[in-house]
């Protein structure tokens, strides 16, 4: 049997393999949104589900830039960020199903997924406030040496909280390994940042003395490429950065925000839809560039499918904990 | 022969601390003015002077920020103490403490540990006025996830600060900053003292006084002076308010019959409102009388000195109690 011969990867190879890597975690996150619209609408998810669709360029690009160790803390709206920093999907579906199988054995659920082995600090359902516990990974990481960086990520709503300010000034006064992502995707829930937000929004964070960047949140090039650039200088002991990504949520503030006209436009809308699709983006751009054909988008696109929709499978037949287990762990 | 010194309820403090801090590195203390200036209190004072200035971390005037920043570090190999110092400024960091720390290990279905210690001060007459004065430890105790730490004697402060220091849980640690130059006996060995272990400061038979904090001398000041009445008082120190030793209280109860509660925080929905019903519930068939409780007077700490001593109970408060319960 014959083989092709082993030769070294060319730099473009290289390059698409590693931007096809991205649109594979772009496509598992925005199907495994599709498919949590789907189980919540069907009446199969308890709780609250905020979607993150449309925004998937900005965790793929920030976690690609991250080592395996480092840590991230996330938000409400968290999916993307669990799963573009490693978390797999069973695992996923369960916790947001209650499933004993889940990241946190049914006990934190949408909005609180946490996973020490991928350095997943836990989303945070209060808007803003994980600042503080990012901030204080990176005071450890500092301390005891590890190299570690860790990454903050919250929405533009979270500059209305304190807090964020509090600890940028720490962590730019004791040099600490932090990244302040700042997913701005214009609306706090259901308000417009131009009602919420005064002023410049990097300005808040020059003020302090941040590195602070502003980068197209719907290219996962830009985004990676500019989150490798801030990651390195803050793992080098340059001090905490500011990264901006400018982004869109596709979908309401949650799963139930049906009618948005009174804050947003269906024109609107599209727009970001139809032309700032992180996702047609990339696969546009590889085209052009003879990267990858339309064959191979298609064929990750099912492979994930069928992977999301084994998880699912596997989430739904997953045990509910056992009512005994309510009040284990409130003490370690 | 073990040493024994008499040292005041703030060197006991940072004795724990030192101790703590030289035995292991994660150790760290962040808070305002408590490297140089050792806190207002003096109670860190030189502490900065053998752990420097990283473990002795001043902070900017950000309380919510910093205690955030423990809860992080505390996740992540550190195991942080953050100073409060006034526990008025609990207000400050309830999200941090009650939305955070408390709820990380279970949220996670038990993957993180959030091992901090949050030092805070309570206690009034210091003349300070209504925002340096409150006794707040019970909003604490009303959330699943904490520990909650009211030590009376220097004794009970450096083997329960130990303890807190060890826990892989956010432990609250109240002093009572009238405390801080109350002197006793503190062993010079290492010790410690397990939380939920109730202390009986003096042994009774005709009622028994709960007391926390400051208030265990208020208690035993009037259980002395009960004496003349021919009562014999039994005065029992919880010391941690959470865990709760439900088991001795309820005991001591059901032997005297007769219960006074005296705590320095607000009585309505507080501490002296959970120990009496623990009590009611426990000891019901055994008791003479109502269990009366004591608490601080409901309106905000005022600053005049004859209007602030008014709110807080006294030894006074607790002989006329105690006197009324016995039928004197």
């Amino acid at each position: 049997m014959t083989t092709a011969v082993d030769r070294p990867k060319t730099q473009s190879e290289v390059e698409a393999q590693q931007w096809l890597h991205m649109y594979r975690r772009m496509v598992m996150i925005r199907l495994f949104e599709e498919q949590v619209n789907d189980l919540y609408t069907r009446a199969l998810m308890p709780g609250l589900a905020h979607l993150y669709i449309g925004e998937e360029a900005v965790a793929v690009g920030v976690c690609e830039a991250l080592e395996p160790n480092d840590y991230i803390t996330s938000t409400h709206r968290g999916h993307g960020h669990c799963l573009a920093k490693g978390a797999t999907l069973d695992k996923m579906f369960a916790e947001l199903l209650g499933k004993e199988a889940g990241y946190c054995k049914g006990k934190g659920g949408s909005m609180h997924i946490a996973d020490p082995d991928t350095g997943n600090l836990g989303a945070n359902a209060i808007v803003g406030g994980s600042a503080g516990i990012a901030t204080g990974a990176a005071l450890s990481a500092k301390r005891l040496k590890t190299g570690q960086v860790a990454v903050c990520f919250f929405g533009d709503g979270a500059l209305g909280q304190g807090l964020l300010y509090e600890v940028m000034n720490m962590a730019s006064l004791w040099k600490l390994p932090v990244i302040y992502v700042c997913e701005n995707n214009l609306y706090n829930e259901y308000t417009h940042n131009s009602e919420t937000a005064a002023g410049d929004m990097l300005t808040r964070a020059t003020a302090f003395g941040l590195h602070a960047l502003s980068v197209e949140g719907q290219d996962v090039r830009a985004v990676y490429q500019t989150a490798k650039a801030v990651v390195d200088r803050t793992r080098s002991g340059a001090g905490p950065a500011f990264l901006l990504c400018n982004t869109y949520r596709f979908m309401g503030h949650h799963v139930g925000d049906i009618n948005r006209e009174y804050y947003r436009s269906k024109q609107e809308e599209q727009m970001w839809k139809t032309q700032r699709d992180p996702i047609k983006l990339l696969s546009d751009w590889m085209m052009s560039q003879n990267l990858a054909d339309r064959a191979r988008f298609d064929q990750i696109q099912s492979e994930v499918k069928s992977e999301v929709e084994k998880a699912v499978q596997f989430a739904i037949a997953a045990p509910y904990p056992a009512p005994d287990k309510v009040d284990q762990d409130v003490y370690a | 022969m073990p040493e024994t010194r008499e040292l005041t309820l703030a060197e006991a403090v940072r004795e724990a601390m030192a101790e703590e801090m030289r035995r292991d590195a994660r150790v760290f203390i962040c808070g305002e003015d408590i490297a140089e200036a050792g806190t207002v209190f003096k109670v860190l004072a030189g502490l900065v002077d053998e752990f420097g200035t990283e473990r002795v971390l001043d902070t900017p005037i950000s309380e919510a920020g910093f205690t955030g920043i423990a809860v992080g570090a505390a996740m992540t190999g550190m195991r942080p103490i953050v100073d409060i110092m006034f526990g008025d400024f609990s207000t400050l960091v309830m999200d941090q403490m009650v939305n955070q720390a408390a709820k990380v290990h279970y949220m996670s279905g038990g993957k993180w540990k959030v091992p901090m210690v949050m030092r805070a001060t309570l206690g009034a007459t210091r003349r300070s006025a209504a925002q340096h004065s409150q006794s707040l430890h019970a909003w604490f105790c009303h959330i699943p996830g904490l520990k909650v730490v009211l030590p009376s004697t220097p004794y009970d402060a450096k083997g329960l600060l130990k303890s807190a220091i060890r826990d892989d849980n956010p432990v609250v640690f109240f002093e009572d900053k009238m405390m801080y130059k109350l002197k006793g006996p503190v062993p010079a060995e290492d010790y410690t003292i397990p939380f939920g272990v109730a202390d009986v400061k003096r042994a009774g038979t005709d009622i028994t006084i709960v007391a926390t904090s400051s208030m265990v001398q208020v208690a035993l000041a009037a259980a002395h002076m009960l004496e003349e009445h021919d009562i014999s008082a039994e005065v029992i120190d919880p010391r941690t308010v959470w865990p709760l030793d439900e088991k001795t209280l309820i005991e001591s109860a059901k032997k005297t019959s007769r219960v006074i509660v005296v705590d320095e925080g607000y009585g309505r929905y507080g501490v002296t409102a959970e120990i009496a019903s623990v009590i009611a519930e426990g000891a019901f068939f055994d008791l003479e009388a109502p269990v009366k409780r004591i608490g601080a007077m409901h309106v905000p700490i005022p600053f005049s000195p004859p209007l602030e001593d008014a709110t807080v109970p006294n030894e006074q408060s607790v002989l006329q109690a105690a006197k009324a319960l016995c039928g004197r």
